[in-house]
């Protein structure tokens, strides 16, 4: 009979159990945040990465092998990217009939997105590598990634920015609007799926219905417009 | 729901196809989704809606979104260093980047459906 200290280290390094505590800690952080009323605070990805960061490092896991198990979720980013073509084909004739105002407000806001994390980074003194992870901050994850990795930046950092900047639109945006007295919906949602990507997307349709649409169908503009600004801003910024 | 994934995957694999023959500084996946929603149209135009095939999968990816960027956003243990030393321009960059792209997004799309609004009026 083996002890468990046995098993423990048999199944620690397979990558099995990494995989299967990712999915649990997923299906764990949505109850909670399903039962918190989607509380911005109680985000699911926020706390999921919390928490197994906390067990990486209670138990001294080093991060590859903790990827050897996760890539498999991590590899889905790709196609849940391509996903976005669907609901952004069934919602194409709203899109159509205010096809200016979003067109204007996607320009204007996307390079907003990048150019103020250029002023800002610059002026704070941000590091190269720190700001050209942090230039795709608004765009949906695996597009942010996948453009910060294409540039030099750090995916992993570029992750946790786009998460983050996800929770503070949602967290600010409906007191914001309220205060500049903004009460046109599709504007609304618009602006918080520009800036906040699926974050601010989720948080849009728990307002309002109309919002979270414009919200979605921004969110898969922006990953467009935002891998097109992202790599000349980059080129400049290096330059 | 497997031929959903395959048509993604494959849409994903001719993106990044193309963006290795042609070096296109965007990702693949991103091309990938102007090349589905293209597809999409097209087999509107003859009248054919291919969306239903596609959509459980797709349902199902963008359901859980979240999900996939959670070993990435793992990885910042390993960038804990970087995060420290620059925390707090890094927290002053994100707070008022989002303030002003909000912002801006939303008076560009008020104004110019207002000018339009008004031009629809007059007409």
């Amino acid at each position: 009979m083996r002890s468990p200290v046995d098993l423990w280290v048999y199944l620690s390094t397979s990558p099995l159990i990494w995989l299967t505590l990712t999915l649990c800690t997923w299906i764990g952080a949505s109850e909670i945040s399903r039962r918190l009323d989607r509380n911005p605070l109680a985000n699911p990805v926020l706390t999921s990465i919390l928490f197994l960061s906390l067990v990486m490092t209670i138990f001294d896991i080093p991060y590859e092998r903790f990827f050897e198990g996760a890539q498999f979720v991590h590899f889905l980013l790709g196609p849940a990217t391509v996903a976005i073509a669907v609901p952004l084909f069934r919602q194409w004739a709203r899109v159509k009939r205010l096809l200016l105002p979003i067109a204007a407000a996607l320009m204007v806001g996307s390079l907003m997105a990048v150019l103020s994390v250029v002023a800002l980074g610059s002026l704070l003194g941000l590091s190269d590598e720190v700001m050209i992870s942090f230039l795709p901050k608004s765009a949906t994850a695996g597009v942010a990634m996948a453009i910060s990795a294409s540039l030099g930046g750090n995916p992993s950092l570029t992750a946790v920015l786009v998460i983050l900047t996800g929770i503070i639109g949602a967290l600010i945006v409906t007191p914001f609007m309220n205060l500049m007295q903004i009460r046109d919906y599709a504007a609304r949602g618009f602006a918080v799926g520009l800036t906040s990507h699926g974050i601010g997307t989720a948080r849009a349709y728990e307002v309002d219905e109309t919002a979270g649409l414009f919200a979605g169908i921004a969110m898969a503009l922006n990953a467009v417009a935002t891998a097109a600004v992202v790599p000349i801003a980059a080129a400049w910024l290096i330059r | 729901m497997l031929r959903g994934i395959a048509a993604l995957l494959f849409f994903q694999l001719l993106g990044e196809s193309l963006v290795f023959l042609t070096k296109l500084p965007v990702p693949g996946p991103v091309v990938g989704l102007v090349l589905l929603f293209a597809a999409l149209q097209l087999a509107r135009g003859r009248g054919r809606d291919s969306a239903p095939a596609i959509e459980a999968a797709a349902g199902a990816l963008l359901g859980n979104l979240g999900l996939f960027f959670v070993p990435a956003g793992v990885g910042v243990v390993a960038l804990w260093g970087v995060v420290q030393s620059e925390g707090a321009a890094i927290a002053i960059v994100l707070v008022i980047s989002a303030v002003l792209t909000l912002a801006v997004t939303v008076w560009t799309f008020l104004a110019v459906r207002r000018l339009l609004g008004r031009k629809a009026g007059e007409a």
